[in-house]
């Protein structure tokens, strides 16, 4: 295998890490590629945190105090791109990169200059999207699912740069998912058969085909909004001969897939949790693979239900409401199986399955009002109010984010070596549990009380609840700083040796090396029973 | 460990106890209202009740799903002693809670069809409106008369800055309503002249897209007399926040009083206005009516002082065109600018507002160009003179 013979040229070269700026600029290691990748995902989490603060800053009372509406559009849109772009995929590509190599028993990523390469892209795409904000005419105020022709015709100048990071960020994810790919097919340890890998390794397995089926979609769409602006096309201008609904169809095409990319992994990650935790093998692994499949396959199907109030054909309304509804089959299937998991094992309860069990259950009400959100009728109260928001943080932070925090705190001995501060972490743990409550919940009240979203000011009834949201949330940003305490302190590798294991439950590839596993690992490929 | 346990045990129970508690509380407008409305058509009824079987359904699985968790995280804590078991699959319990939840989603799928049958039916309506969204009013045509108006917001902007004292309907209150009659089946006809608007009365559990260049339809039959309060639901730029839905339910008998005498007034004002043709007004007047008109159609983007905003909404303050091109002045404000958010005003105003806008826009802020716009030249432009 040329890869192979790669590496050991490669070792002949160097001898341990290179130091310096040049060590993570020039660096082609998995490990080293995975922690930037966490990095800036964590700082693209705290910069998209903040403009969740001003958003929330506004709306703590009735009437315009601290910006102008136009400015609060820009912070809505960006701040959704930011935590989807910026920190929720990253985070799961950074994890991929620490992990998938080590639980497959293979010595790096299959391409490791792509991986430099797609990690170093990253920066520039978000550089040149917050500095859109500063041209004159301020930044995208669309909407992060930029609908035309509000993107097109009424945007202003810095829809260029938008649509420019957009495809930087495509770029990046479809060279990731390659990446993965890649790896998992051709790099697996002797004996390491498909139905022995770990799922953390099929969820991404199966994220990244999604990746590298959709990215491209929306590389369309973006394409076609700038066409339309600066070019003079019509893709969705009536008066052109196109259709503006078009738009829509194109966007959620690439962006329910999106919805699973950035969940799939996180079922993933639950899947290696609660078994280490509970001392039991995880219950029904192969249905697990398959709910995976089905879902990632059902995802091509449903898009049409983000948009239901568009207009479209009876018949199609139809179809998209049941397809939906079918989604929470597979998806039970996987609640299910974890709570057999926990059923007669021998339960512990250290941060990550704190956070592993929080996800369960506050994932699983996300997943319920998803299923309301299924049903087209009512739906046409639900649509673009915040109980359409209290759902998709229901699944993204406490569902995506909450899963990325579990992850951290269950693999972050094996990667420093050493112990996480435990008080802290539950400081951070019960902090956030309470205050992202708060923050979310009473939305799904607001919102079927009628508050639409993506407005800055709001009729006075909604008014006790905005203050009690905006308190969960400036509560919920604050709790984040524990997490950064705790993360540059384990960065200065503070705290107790662990030992290769770390969990007494733990098992796989990964927690046989040592802790912290070595900069190069598995440069013979492990033998798997 | 343990009281960490027990506080978030309690925690969740309690809030899901909670839940059906708060969802029986009564549907009132008021600050802690939690659930959906009502509302007061047949058809709003019927997505309340489906809303709520969806809601009792999610709530059973939740209690279920939750109830099986906490017991085990209970009562199978290593803490305790227990020996894990070593089951990790069984197909007949696999097999079962994929059947029994399809079961359960066959279940919601049949109201929930017949529901949105009912919703998309639009066939024979006694009254049609077309609605028509534009940044940030609606436009409001009834087909069946000669009737056809802009219906703006009304809170003052002093509210919004939080200078004067918020009133009760804030943010929910325009100058012109639509009117429909009650017991009546109502068609509504909905597009947009510019972005994606979408009309939405929570009252009637309608909610419709205003897609430029295509109509869409949906109806309506209300069963009580009243005022409906609702909003644009589609982000729609700058001031979406801003452009609310109000309608009022009249009794047939009084609902066509009303339309006839609608149809009076704007008979009589095209009158007037071919009147006002042979006329000459002040400076005064037209200043006057004109700051008025500015305020309330120009000056959302073009911002009070003239000076809009840098890169969105060009100023008028110290503009080329302003200063010295009337004729290209009163034909952009007359037909807008296509391919920008520059609408065309000659449908919305009257004669006499655009040349009282107009004039405005040529003396304040310092343009002081003397010149006076009158009704004639507005008129002459759109004739084509």
């Amino acid at each position: 295998m040329s890869t192979v013979t790669h590496d050991t040229q490669h070792d002949a070269h160097h001898h341990g890490a290179p130091t310096g700026i040049k060590r993570w600029l020039f660096t082609t290691n998995h490990k080293d590629i995975g922690t930037l990748y966490l990095w800036f995902a964590f700082i693209m989490f705290l910069v998209g945190g903040a403009m969740a603060m001003v958003i929330r800053a506004e709306l703590f009372q009735p009437g315009l105090q601290i910006v102008e509406p136009d400015f609060f559009n820009q912070m809505t849109t960006v701040h959704g791109l930011i935590m989807v772009f910026g920190a929720v995929m990253p985070a799961f590509t950074g994890l991929a990169n620490w992990l998938v190599p080590m639980m497959i028993g293979a010595p790096d990523m299959a391409l490791p200059r792509m991986n430099n390469w797609s990690f170093w892209i990253l920066p520039f795409a978000f550089i040149i999207l917050l500095s859109s904000l500063f041209v004159e005419g301020g930044g995208p105020a669309f909407g992060w699912t930029f609908y035309a022709p509000l993107s097109t015709t009424y945007s202003s100048d810095s829809t260029a740069l938008f649509v420019f990071s957009v495809h930087i960020m495509g770029a990046s994810s479809i060279m990731g998912a390659i990446n993965v790919i890649v790896t998992i097919f051709n790099m697996r340890a002797p004996g390491m058969t498909w139905m022995k890998m770990p799922l953390f390794v099929w969820t991404w397995l199966i994220t990244a085909f999604l990746l590298i089926a959709v990215m491209p979609v929306l590389a369309g769409a973006v394409t076609m909004v700038l066409t339309d602006k600066y070019f003079g096309t019509s893709f969705f201008d009536a008066a052109g001969g196109g259709d503006p609904v078009l738009f829509q169809h194109i966007f959620w095409f690439f962006g329910h897939p999106e919805v699973y990319i950035m969940i799939l992994p996180a079922f993933g990650i639950i899947s290696q949790i609660v078994p280490t935790f509970s001392r039991k093998k995880l219950f029904g692994y192969a249905s697990m693979v398959y709910a995976t499949a089905s879902i990632a396959l059902l995802s091509f199907i449903v898009w049409a239900h983000h948009m239901f109030t568009v207009g479209m054909p009876l018949a199609a309304e139809l179809f998209f409401m049941m397809a939906t509804m079918l989604i929470s089959v597979p998806t039970g299937v996987k609640v299910f199986n974890w709570v057999a998991t926990m059923w007669r094992g021998a339960l512990t309860f250290e941060v990550p399955m704190l956070f592993a069990l929080a996800f369960i259950v506050l994932f699983t009400i996300g997943g319920l009002s998803g299923l309301m959100l299924a049903i087209t009728p009512v739906d046409f109260q639900y649509h673009d109010t915040y109980f359409v928001v209290a759902h998709f943080h229901y699944v993204l932070v406490t569902g995506a984010v909450f899963s990325i925090m579990a992850a951290v705190y269950y693999w972050l001995p094996k990667w420093t070596g050493k112990m996480f501060d435990v008080t802290l972490a539950k400081w951070h743990f019960w902090c956030s549990l309470i205050s992202v409550n708060v923050l979310f919940f009473p939305m799904h009240f607001i919102g079927l009380a009628g508050m639409p979203r993506r407005i800055p000011d709001y009729a006075l009834q909604f008014a006790d609840f905005n203050k009690w949201i905006s308190i969960g949330g400036f509560a919920f940003g604050l709790s984040q700083l524990i997490f950064l305490w705790l993360l540059i302190k384990a960065c200065r590798k503070e705290g107790e040796a662990v030992s290769p294991q770390v969990w007494e439950g733990a098992e796989g590839l990964e927690w046989e090396l040592p802790s912290p596993a070595p900069y190069h690992t598995f440069e013979t490929p492990p033998v798997i029973k | 460990m343990k009281h960490v346990l027990s506080r978030a045990l309690i925690f969740v129970l309690s809030s899901l106890a909670i839940l059906p508690v708060l969802a029986a509380s009564e549907d009132t407008v008021d600050a802690y209202q939690l659930n959906l409305r009502k509302g007061v058509t047949d058809i709003s009824g019927e997505v309340y009740d489906l809303h709520m079987l969806m809601f009792i359904i999610c709530v059973v699985i939740a209690v279920i799903v939750f109830g099986a968790m906490f017991y085990s995280i209970l009562f199978h804590r290593k803490s305790r002693g227990v020996k894990p078991a070593n089951f990790h699959e069984s197909v007949k319990v696999e097999i079962a809670w994929t059947i029994i939840p399809f079961i359960i989603l066959i279940f919601m799928a049949i109201p929930a069809t017949n529901t949105l049958i009912a919703m998309e039916d639009t066939e024979s309506a006694d009254v049609t409106v077309l609605v028509t969204g534009s940044q940030w009013k609606w436009h409001y045509k009834y087909m069946d008369n000669d009737v056809s108006f802009y219906s703006i917001l009304a809170t003052q902007p002093e509210q919004i800055q939080n200078k004067f004292e918020k009133g009760q309907n804030y943010l929910l209150e325009v100058d012109r309503p639509l009117v429909i009659p009650t017991g009546k089946k109502v068609r509504f006809l909905v597009t947009s002249d510019d972005v994606i608007h979408s009309w939405w009365v929570p009252d009637f559990a309608v909610k419709k897209d205003a897609n430029p260049g295509f109509i869409n339809e949906a109806w309506t039959k209300v069963n009580t007399p009243g005022i409906y309060r609702g909003q644009c639901a589609e982000l729609c730029g700058k001031d979406h926040g801003f452009m609310p839905v109000v309608v009022i339910a009249k009794e047939p008998a009084e609902y066509d009083a009303w339309i006839a005498k609608q149809e009076d007034i704007q008979r009589k004002a095209k009158e007037e206005e071919q009147k006002l043709l042979a006329m000459n007004m002040t400076m005064d007047e037209l200043m006057t009516t004109g700051e008025k008109v500015y305020l309330s159609a120009c000056a959302a983007c073009h911002m009070p002082n003239g000076e809009g905003l840098p890169g969105v909404f060009p100023p008028l303050k110290g503009s080329q065109m302003v200063k010295h091109d009337m004729q290209a002045h009163i034909d952009i404000v007359v037909n807008g600018k296509s391919g920008t958010a520059m609408q065309a005003f000659g449908k919305q105003l009257s004669l006499k507002e655009l040349a009282a806008v107009i004039t405005y826009e040529r003396n304040a802020w310092g343009n002081s160009t003397g010149e006076t716009v009158q009704a004639k030249d507005v008129n002459a432009l759109m004739n084509g003179q």
